[in-house]
């Protein structure tokens, strides 16, 4: 049954407040979850005090500044900072996106920042994903062909090729399978936006061969069919993509094979 | 040990049920059936307010009005099943309990659906 409050060692804490030296011109908060595995302690919101003037205009630009300059030990994930792989997904505000996107000045007031929702966390900011990865993996993210390999490319026409548009551009940040609350309820067996329009994205490449296969292993009551469009994924993905519209895709599909 | 399957064999658990497309169609044709289907029952109670027992026995004991009525409670008890199976299966994560839960489902939707039937075909049989 869903639990309604949270167990005791999972209650989140006040925290400590570090605040930079010197006067402030802009100063600015941010209110961070912390747990650390090793300590034993419950997990805990910490607050930074920081100058946004004599920082970069993102969320991340202030996360690394807080990181370098007030607590190195502050834990978080990050790469490409420019939106491109994923890795600084959190809930900033209460909203995931990523923090290498969200503009500081998008954020009234103080800037709180949690992990992913509903996963299990690593550490501070760093989720673990390691069931999202096999979800992904679960639904054989490539090209599947019994024709022989042409001697070049396989040809698709340029209509064909848009129908993957507002797909491939999806990045597997995890944004919205985390603001899903089906996926939250449901993760073990439904396989959630993020690998739900992965799949699309297969399932509506004119090279692919394995449609019908592909559509038989999604057919199943949770993998697919626990979305109830609640449309948080399209409202969560940093991209602008619609996951949401890439199941009821898949829903059609489903349908037109069997109605 | 379960922890140490690995997760793709996690993910992957029992397979795929290969079905559920099914109840996903015919909660869509029943809630479609349903429109008109409540909106003549509504339509029926609006016209009949203040009507004696005589003159409601007499309007359902028609015939045209019995098929339109059968097709009431069995449309919106059809819904109901697949609508609250799904609640089930969201919301109860014990297996043992959600079993339990989607019996008592079915019984409860067959028996509000035979016992509306019922009083409806008597009163079409009276007449």
């Amino acid at each position: 049954m869903v639990e309604i409050a949270l167990p005791a060692n999972s209650r989140v804490k006040k925290g400590v407040t570090r605040t930079a030296e010197g006067p402030l011109k802009a100063p600015r908060t941010l209110k961070v979850y912390r747990w650390n595995p090793e300590d034993g302690e419950n997990p805990r919101v910490d607050s930074y005090v920081f100058d946004a003037d004599d920082c970069g205009p993102m969320v991340l630009d202030a996360l690394l500044k807080v990181k370098n300059e007030l607590d190195s030990t502050l834990t978080f994930r990050r790469s490409c900072r420019e939106g491109i792989c994923g890795s600084c997904a959190m809930n900033i505000d209460g909203q995931n996106t990523l923090a290498c996107t969200k503009g500081l000045d998008d954020v009234k007031g103080d800037i709180s920042i949690y992990p992913l929702p509903h996963m299990p966390v690593i550490k501070d900011l760093v989720p673990d994903l390691t069931d999202l990865y096999a979800q992904y993996a679960s639904i054989e993210p490539w090209l599947k062909t019994d024709t022989p390999q042409p001697q070049n490319e396989w040809r698709q026409s340029r209509e064909d090729r848009e129908q993957l548009d507002g797909l491939y551009e999806c990045i597997l940040c995890a944004c919205c399978s985390t603001s899903c609350p089906s996926y939250w309820w449901n993760s073990d067996k439904y396989l959630g936006p993020a690998v739900l329009l992965q799949a699309y994205r297969w399932l509506a490449d004119s090279r692919d061969e394995k449609t019908g296969d592909r559509l038989d292993d999604l057919e199943d009551p949770f993998r697919v069919y626990r979305c109830h469009t609640i449309m948080n994924c399209a409202k969560a993905c940093p991209k602008g993509l619609s996951p949401a519209k890439a199941i009821s895709e898949i829903k059609k599909m489903m349908v037109e094979r069997e109605v | 040990m379960s922890e140490m399957r690995t997760p793709l064999s996690r993910v992957r658990g029992l397979g795929s049920a290969k079905k559920g497309t099914e109840h996903f169609w015919l909660q869509r044709v029943t809630a479609l059936a349903n429109i008109p289907l409540t909106l003549f029952l509504v339509g029926a109670l609006v016209v009949h307010a203040g009507a004696d027992h005589a003159t409601m026995a007499a309007f359902l004991g028609n015939p045209v009005v019995g098929v339109v009525m059968l097709l009431l409670v069995l449309s919106t008890c059809w819904h109901m099943r697949l609508g609250l199976q799904v609640v089930i299966e969201d919301y109860i994560h014990g297996e043992a309990t959600k079993l339990a839960a989607l019996v008592a489902n079915n019984f409860f939707a067959l028996i509000i659906g035979v016992a509306c039937a019922l009083a409806v075909l008597k009163l079409v049989v009276s007449q």
